[in-house]
């Protein structure tokens, strides 16, 4: 059939192989993601279009939306552009965004202070990160205990130097700022175990290095310390970030989004909108989902951006 | 004893009942019910289980789910995987699931019952009936008639009365009215007694309708009214942070004297630990004497989700609950041999005409209201007579004003906003 050749092929000997073992390297990591990907599509992705969807139609979420909804265009976003309801809870999103970070320096400070060898640390650490292990719900409850306006303890304490009383719960003025330091309590807890980590990982030589220079206190911390600490300090800054945006269900337990609407947030809102007792909104709920999305959006953004470049640099 | 013979009495009746139109039911049947608070739970548990001995082949799932959390959650329940019987409320709250056709159409069980006519409104949307009512209940103004006694004052008649009665109330340093507004309903039916003392039932309603603006001068009357009494200080403080059960000791222990409430809050109180002569009840006082008395009296139903599996138990189960026997036994007062309950009662009205009000001092009295002096009409519920937005708004910017009533003008721009958008759609 074939002319003999002169010289014998070099790869006549090999077996010929299928086509996914010729592929193996390129198909395999996505045989291995596929799964991931197919869940995050269908619970994630989806939906986030879904809900532009519905942000365009006024929708009852009963029936089916291409027959009970009605196509209105930007109507549900005119709306919100009026609705005090929905600046409210715009600003204490961000009251929750900003104040909530606190909890990085708080939880800095508190690692710091335990990361030392004393007999029985090991049980003060623990004792310090107990309101992270306890449920959110548990929280809300011992805090609005804790902020009861005639048997609360807060109360009793302020009276013993004459201030109070003062119903933090029920004033719209102090009422989310109430809440975001009960949210606070197990946020520091958190950032304060992963600051504990991140000390076990500092360089002693460098430290030693710096004492030589006669670097100590603030100027050791701030230059020595806390550059160290970067990787910490950015999975401490996601998860609070990610924490304030989460903030539903001690607003729900706390206050229930009360008194009169002063706590809600966006999410909050939402779900009042369109899912809750006299929710019958899905449109409107879905364009309120819609800007909380967007708002997300940006720290995503930066989020990916930073691990992107952090990737880059290792290379 | 004379309840527990009743009682006795009744549930031979059911049996007897039984055996005279048993279908052959089989198969599964689930039914979810918000009867959560202790009183009723027992009630509904009580129910199943004379149900099922009348149907051995059925098997009866019973699942139970919180009152308040219900509202939410009945829309999941009713769009995947339904239950064959729940609760749920009449007039304009069941409104939007039978617009979307997740509500059976139970008009031919309304030819089969009897003695249901009168509320046979309340339940019907385009012509037909979409659950079966099992309890109504009357508010008021329940109160501390020992402490009324200490202080040497009566039942009043005119606002007045009632105003000068809260003075001298105040005066002893107590207050007078309890109220838990942390989730809202609870101003609502202050509203609606103030609006339809002022007022009357027919501009309430038409309130209701959307007919009238939230920014007219009637509405800011009504207001007034009210304002005089939490200008006063009438009010518990911080009611903002109490759900209506908490602000409860504050009767209980005599820091307050009143309770403006359904008649479902007198099972709780006898818990607390008052005996009925210690609490009592009259009927919210006129204040506008050219208008008939209106009162709220919200009725309680069962429906069956259009997507039911069982729907031939559950008919049966709705015929069940709507007879006569069994209206009188399950409506009575519940009766207590220290902590353990003898015979589950509601506690409130039944509404089938041929049963009887058992013989309880609230009852007795809330009955005799509703047929004789409520000449004005009878109202279903802030949250029931509004639509749902409505409604929501509405109670927010009530609780608004009870904490800050001089908010009011922005209060009533806020709502008659809402008006304009709810009503056009």
């Amino acid at each position: 059939m074939t002319t003999a050749p002169a010289v014998p092929t070099t790869h006549a000997a090999q077996p010929r192989r299928g086509w996914y073992r010729r592929n193996e390297i390129a198909i395999t990591p996505w045989l291995f993601l596929a799964p991931g990907i197919l869940f995050f599509a269908a619970y994630v992705i989806i939906p986030i279009f879904q809900s532009f969807q519905v942000s365009f139609y006024a929708w009852d979420g009963l029936g089916d939306l291409a027959d009970t909804g009605t196509f209105i265009g930007m109507g549900n976003y005119r709306e919100l552009a009026g609705d005090r309801n929905f600046e409210i809870s715009f600003w204490n999103n961000i009251k929750w965004l900003v104040l909530y970070l606190l909890a990085i320096p708080m939880g800095l400070f508190i690692a710091l202070f335990l990361n030392q060898t004393v007999t029985g640390i090991r049980l003060y650490k623990s004792l310090f990160f107990f309101p992270f292990v306890i449920s959110q719900v548990v929280v809300g409850l011992v805090f609005s205990w804790f902020y009861l306006p005639s048997e609360g303890l807060l109360n009793t304490v302020i009276g013993l130097v004459g201030l109070g009383p003062i119903n933090i719960l029920g004033d719209p003025t102090y009422a989310t700022y109430g809440i975001i330091a009960a949210g606070l309590w197990p946020q520091t807890a958190y950032c304060m175990i992963l600051y504990l980590t991140g000390l076990n990982a500092v360089d002693p030589e460098q430290i030693e290095a710096a004492r030589l220079d006669g670097a100590k206190g603030w100027k050791m911390l701030w230059y020595i310390i806390i550059p160290q600490l970067k990787p910490a300090t950015f999975i401490a800054f996601v998860v609070t970030i990610i924490g304030a945006l989460r903030s539903f269900d001690l607003i729900s337990i706390m206050t229930n989004g009360g008194p009169f609407g002063q706590t809600r947030v966006l999410s909050f809102y939402m779900y009042e909108k369109a899912l809750a007792e006299f929710g019958f909104r899905m449109g409107y709920g879905a364009s309120i989902a819609v800007v909380l999305f967007m708002i997300m959006l940006i720290f995503i953004a930066y989020f990916l951006w930073s691990m992107w470049r952090d990737e880059r640099a290792a290379r | 004893m004379r309840s527990i013979l009743t009682a006795l009495a009744a549930s031979t009746i059911m049996t007897g009942a039984a055996f005279a139109d048993a279908h052959a039911l089989s198969g599964d049947m689930r039914i979810v019910s918000d009867m959560s608070n202790p009183a009723p739970r027992a009630v509904m548990e009580g129910l199943v289980a004379d149900f099922g001995e009348m149907h051995p082949d059925l098997n009866i799932e019973l699942e139970i789910v919180d009152r308040d959390g219900w509202k939410g959650q009945i829309r999941n329940a009713l769009s995947s995987n339904p239950p064959d019987v729940i609760n749920w409320y009449a007039a304009n709250r069941m409104m939007p699931f039978v617009n979307a056709g997740l509500f059976e159409d139970v008009s031919d069980l309304w030819d089969e019952i009897e003695g249901l006519d009168s509320v046979k409104g309340a339940l019907t949307i385009d012509d037909k009936q979409w659950g079966v009512p099992y309890t109504y209940y009357n508010w008021g103004l329940y109160y501390r008639e020992d402490i009324f006694a200490e202080l040497g004052i009566e039942e009043p008649e005119t606002f007045e009365q009632e105003m000068a009665n809260c003075q001298v109330i105040l005066d002893s340093g107590r207050k007078c009215y309890a109220i838990g507004t942390k989730f809202l309903w609870t101003a609502g039916g202050w509203f609606d007694y103030m609006n339809m003392r002022t007022n009357g039932f027919d501009f309430h309603m038409e309130l209701a309708r959307g007919e009238v603006e939230w920014t007219d001068d009637r509405v800011r009357e009504t207001f007034a009214n009210w304002r005089k009494l939490i200008d006063m200080g009438a009010y518990i403080d911080d009611h903002q942070n109490y759900s209506w059960q908490e602000a409860l000791p504050f009767v209980a222990n005599g820091e307050a004297t009143h309770y403006l409430i359904g008649n479902f809050a007198v099972a709780p109180m006898r818990d607390a630990g008052l005996t009925d002569e210690q609490i009592d009840f009259y009927q919210f006082p006129a204040i506008n004497p050219d208008v008939e008395m209106g009162e709220d009296a919200p009725i309680d139903t069962f429906h069956i989700p259009a997507g039911a599996e069982n729907k031939d138990a559950a008919r049966e189960f709705l015929k069940f609950v709507t007879g006569a026997d069994v209206q009188t036994a399950i409506n009575g007062p519940e009766v207590k041999d220290g902590d353990t309950v003898t015979k589950p009662g509601l506690g409130q009205l039944p509404v089938n005409a041929a049963s009887a009000v058992e013989d309880d001092e609230f009852l007795n009295q809330g009955f005799e209201m509703l047929t004789e002096n409520a000449t004005g009409g009878i109202a279903q519920f802030f949250d029931r007579d509004f639509p749902a937005e409505m409604a929501a708004a509405g109670m927010e910017g009530l609780q608004e004003f009870m904490v800050f009533p001089d908010n009011l003008d922005d209060i009533l721009q806020r709502l008659e906003q809402t008006r304009q958008r709810v009503y056009a759609e």
